[in-house]
């Protein structure tokens, strides 16, 4: 565990506020406790300063995961989220879509969101704005960048792609291995 | 798919769900008592419509004699009664005027007959009424006849009737023969019989239980009516023949009773299993199970109780396809009738059942969701306010949206008893020492609802991305996921408030979810599990800490049920530590055993719990609940524990590999000993101190004094020799390992060699022979790494390789037993002292080992060099290891005297 470099810790917070805009700050400044950003083996972890002391017990090699990890920097210093960053990004998100129940098992196979399975959307979304993908009935399935900005969806034809994939739920199960 | 735990509770009928849910499952229960299959064949109904039927036939064929007797009279009658007889053939009322006619003193009687339903109504209150009583009787008759002969047939049954009717006819009037056939043969297709008609034979049928009391009533005719005599005699002839019959029955019956209670047990020599079929197995399984019961009763003369034990140990191993060793456990666990009914249950696979999230959502919350999505389920039991159980789905429960989003997690019922247990509260630290795939560690945070800290371990590195996975995608921020052996955890983290080790076992317990496991344990899993089970314990309790102001609770569980890996283990932490038994707060579940065979566990141990699939239908689990109330360790000596954990950790960490290899390595230096060279174990262990210059006796007077002085504590540390079942026949455990893992026959077969080469060591010329050895066994990487510590120690010089290896070795080093030290002797003897070309090919050195003259082991001169002190240390160690081995027998006996 050891602190992100100026670098990265910059290129975290742009694609934070990608997602969820200005409530970084509410990822910082928490009412419970300190919490930190740490990076271990290029993955990134969200964790309060309390259980980080206690994980210190541990030796780099031994110590698997503290807190919840939030993605991993390549080799050319880009951050790619994982699912798991879901749990935070989820609450605090400022643009949401909606899919329809009937396209929530095909978005959870890894397919961008056309504008046929698009149930709803948050209005004033710009293109290429970071968005949380849930159901109708409000569960998180995942997160991804509009392809079309909320104005152009509604015009598009029923094909069209409004909503680019880039991680869902479904990873657990497809991509255990490559995720941890 | 699965079933309901609680079998009182009823099922819900509702739209749509649940309708085709499952009864609860019912288990054969064994009845003990003789078994009575005739009875069971027939019911009561049945048997008394044989008989019957039997006494049917009678009286036709006696009233047809009677009636060719009395024909003569009859036609005069007949004449008389000519008119009528067409009517009656018509319809049923006209037949009953007619009668009326024909037969005076019948005339009401007839009549309520003949009316169909009213009559009916009347029949039970006029049956003292005799006249009537003889007709039911044939109706019944004929009506059981027909049943009997599959008439589905309306008319047919009409018919048939009729011919009842007509018999009876016959018999009160006097008719004509001719008509009582053609009746017979139903050839009549009248109409007269209506419903009321079928109805009355329904209703006499259901009157059958009143036929005694008809054929009483009937004799009572005699006097009235001379006609009637006939059927009286063939009544009597019929009852005559009833009591015949019953009696018969019953001596059938008592024939198969006696069958069965003359059941012989095959004899020992003969080999009928290959011929038996499965059936055939388990009806001995039930005759043996029987004979068991009442031993006294039911034992074949001149065989002995452990004769029909054991049969029926191979039986049921063979119809259940376990292993022997495990079936006797079971036997040993369960008493007779649990058994069958355990491994009946253990057939069939547990209900799935998932566990809610609770940090995410509700149980109701997530069975409507469930619901929507074709999921029938119900909540798990009243124990739980998370589980549900599943019965079945029409989507796959791993893949479903909600699991994805981490609303539930599918667990076993049996999984969240040891967390109920444990009972985390709040803001606490608390450990999951063996965590993978992390089921039972969310379920702790769930309940600590995300605050305080979990640690969730697991050695495995495999495993533990399962653990990881899980956690994050329940939601779970507040754990810490390690992958450090848990029996070093106490030296890097102390202080918790609980914690849980839900210990690897053998699995007993789940065998209808890994059916392997029948077959495949033995004694050594089952020892190696314990071995690791027992350090495990010892250092979760060393991780708690006593003073905890909320906790200090430890919870043991495995999903075994054999003693060994449970009470056993549990009692053995009681005596190390100071902790003591709680209840669990769970109030269902079997107490745990105080007693087991030869065996006497702490009286406390009825405080921790086992669950069996048959009892609670869950899977065999064994929860036990610790508190540790103080942070001193009660054993005086703390080296010797220092020692005996070492010892403790060595053999739990090379049983695997290295364990079975060196203890048969071990048996074969003395087999060889015993052959060909009587000294040569002890010769090793005089080497071991360097200590050149001592005389036989001299010699075997300190190794004695050593030995005493080693096995007396080695043998509190280990209730049970590690090793004693093994000691009688060397050969089994090789071929044991053979079968099971390739790998280590191969390890073994090479330590054996090296053994075999450093015992004929010294019979060559010094100059080659050991160091060649014990370079190949350095060469040989991992599996000589024990050896290859002690070359370095000795011949630092002139083996490099050796040296290199040794870093790895620390470890299993403290285990090396006796053959590495025979090698590492004579090393000490010879090597240095001429150094041998390092590499010679094995199979050229073995030919000149062979033809190498032999050299008695005490004309080898030792080494006399001082040996290093650190060396000297581990040889301490792997030779009260080798001691243990070899003399624990003695040991036993010489404590034993000495108490």
């Amino acid at each position: 565990m050891k602190r992100l470099t100026e670098e990265r810790t910059k290129v975290l917070f742009e694609k934070l506020a990608k997602y969820i805009g200005t409530n970084v700050q509410q990822l910082i400044d928490r009412p419970d406790g300190t919490y930190c950003f740490r990076e271990h083996k290029d993955r990134v972890y969200y964790v309060s300063e309390r259980i980080l002391k206690l994980s210190e017990c541990f030796s780099y090699k031994q110590i698997v995961c503290v807190g919840t990890c939030f993605g991993k920097f390549s080799k050319t210093n880009k951050l790619k989220f994982h699912i798991t960053a879901l749990y935070y990004l989820a609450p605090y998100a400022q643009y949401k879509v909606w899919v329809k129940p009937s396209f929530e098992q095909q978005y959870l196979y890894g397919n961008h969101i056309p504008k046929s399975g698009l149930g709803r959307i948050t209005e004033n979304a710009g293109q290429y704005q970071g968005v949380v993908v849930f159901s109708m009935n409000d569960l998180a399935l995942g997160f991804g960048v509009l392809a079309r900005s909320t104005t152009e969806c509604k015009t598009a034809d029923p094909l069209t792609t409004v909503c680019f994939h880039q991680s869902d739920i479904g990873e657990y199960i497809r991509a255990e291995d490559s995720l941890f | 798919m699965g079933r309901k735990a609680e079998y009182s509770e009823k099922q819900k009928k509702g739209p749509g769900r649940k309708a085709r849910k499952q009864g609860p499952p019912t288990f054969p229960k064994k009845s003990f008592a003789p078994l009575e299959e005739e009875d069971k064949k027939l019911t009561h109904r049945q048997k008394q419509r044989m008989v019957k039927r039997e006494q049917k036939k009678v009286v036709q064929k006696a009233k047809l004699k009677e009636k060719r007797a009395q024909q003569p009279q009859q036609r005069k009658q007949k004449k008389y009664n000519s008119d009528s007889e067409p009517e009656e053939e018509e319809k049923a009322t006209q037949q009953a005027e007619s009668s009326d006619e024909e037969v005076p003193q019948l005339v009401p009687i007839k009549k309520q007959k003949s009316n169909g339903v009213a009559q009916k109504k009347q029949q039970q209150p006029k049956k003292p009424v005799s006249d009537e009583e003889p007709e039911d009787d044939e109706d019944e008759d004929e009506s059981d006849e027909e049943l009997e002969e599959d008439s589905d047939d309306q008319e047919e049954l009409d018919g048939e009737e009729e011919e009842t009717e007509d018999l009876y006819e016959d018999d009160m009037e006097e008719e004509v023969s001719d008509d009582d056939d053609e009746a017979q043969v139903g050839k009549l297709d009248d109409l007269f019989a209506d419903d009321d008609e079928d109805d009355e034979e329904a209703a006499s049928e259901d009157d059958a239980s009143s036929d005694d009391e008809d054929e009483d009533g009937s004799d009572d005719d005699d006097d009235e009516n001379d006609d009637k005599l006939p059927i009286e005699q063939a009544n009597k002839k019929l009852k005559k023949r009833l009591a015949k019959e019953a009696k018969e029955a019953d001596e059938e019956m008592q024939m198969t009773v006696d069958q069965s209670e003359v059941f012989q047990l095959p004899e020992p020599g003969e080999e009928l299993d290959a011929e038996m079929s499965l059936q055939d197995v388990q009806q001995r399984i039930k005759d043996i199970t029987q004979v068991l019961t009442d031993f006294a009763k039911y034992r074949q003369e001149g065989r002995s109780r452990s004769e029909y034990v054991d049969q029926l140990r191979r039986d049921l191993c063979l119809y259940y396809s376990y292993n022997e060793f495990l079936m006797e456990k079971l036997m040993d666990i369960f008493k007779l009738s649990d058994l069958l009914e355990y491994l009946e249950a253990s057939e069939v696979a547990r209900p799935l059942t998932i566990r809610t999230n609770s940090l995410k959502t509700r149980r109701r919350d997530l069975a409507g969701a469930l619901i929507n999505r074709g999921v029938n389920l119900d909540p798990l039991g009243k124990w739980t306010n998370v589980g549900l159980v599943i019965f079945n789905s029409t989507v796959p429960l791993g893949a479903t949206p909600e699991y994805l989003a981490g609303h539930y997690m599918i667990q076993g019922a049996s999984s969240m008893l040891p967390v109920i247990a444990l009972a985390p509260q709040e803001n606490e630290r608390v450990l999951d020492m063996c965590s993978a795939p992390g089921g039972k560690g969310s379920h702790i945070a769930a309940v600590m609802k995300n605050t305080g800290v979990l640690f969730a371990n697991d050695s495995n590195r495999d495993r533990i991305k399962a653990v990881v996975a899980n956690f994050h995608r329940l939601g779970i921020v507040n754990a810490i996921v390690s992958c450090e052996d848990a029996t070093k955890f106490r030296n890097i983290m102390t202080g918790f408030d609980r914690v849980l080790l839900d210990a690897p076992c053998t699995g007993t317990g789940v065998v209808s979810k890994d059916p392997s496991v029948k077959t495949t344990k033995s004694e050594i899993d089952v020892q190696r599990c314990y071995n690791l089970q027992r350090k495990l314990l010892l250092t979760a309790i060393d991780c708690v800490d006593a003073k905890s102001s909320t906790g200090g609770y430890i919870v043991y569980s495995t999903c075994s049920v054999l003693p060994e890996e449970n009470e056993w283990v549990v009692d053995y932490a009681l005596k190390k530590r100071n902790v003591k038994l709680v209840p669990l707060g769970i109030d269902f579940g079997e107490p745990g055993f105080t007693k087991f065979r030869q065996h006497r566990y702490h009286p406390s141990l009825n405080l921790s719990k086992r669950f069996y699939p048959h009892t609670n239908n869950m899977d065999g689990f064994y929860v036990a609940k610790l508190k540790k109330f103080s942070n001193t360790i009660p054993i005086t000596k703390e080296e010797q524990e220092a020692d005996e954990k070492q010892l403790d950790d060595a053999i739990a960490a090379d049983e695997p590999e290295s364990n079975k290899a060196t203890d048969n390595e071990e048996e074969k230096v003395e087999v060889e000993g015993t052959e060909g060279e009587p000294d040569a174990p002890r010769k090793l262990l005089g080497k071991r101190a360097g200590k050149p210059i001592l005389t036989d006796v001299e010699q075997d007077l300190k190794k004695k004094k050593l030995e005493q002085s080693k096995t007396k504590y080695v043998a509190k540390v280990f209730e049970k020799p590690v090793k004693v079942p093994k000691k009688p026949k060397p050969e089994n455990p090789a071929a044991q390992e053979n079968a099971t893992n390739g790998k280590k026959s191969e390890k073994q077969s090479k330590n054996v060699e090296q053994t075999e080469k450093s015992a004929k060591g010294p019979k060559k010329t010094k100059a080659e022979n050991s160091t060649p050895a014990v370079q190949e066994s350095t060469t040989n990487g991992k599996k000589s790494e024990k050896q290859s510590k002690k070359p370095v120690n000795e011949d630092k010089s002139s083996k490099p390789a050796a040296q290199q290896a040794t870093p790895n070795g620390k470890k299993s080093e403290k285990q090396s037993k006796q053959s590495p030290q025979q090698a590492e002797s004579k090393n000490n003897g010879q090597s240095p002292n001429k150094k041998a070309p390092p590499q010679k090919p094995a199979s050229k050195l073995s030919e000149k080992l062979a033809k190498a003259k032999r050299v008695d082991v005490d004309d080898v001169p030792l080494l006399e060099g001082k040996p290093i002190k650190k060396q000297n240390n581990l040889k301490n160690k792997s030779k009260q290891i080798g001691q243990l081995k070899k003399s624990k027998p003695n040991a036993g006996k010489k404590q034993k005297f000495k108490k």
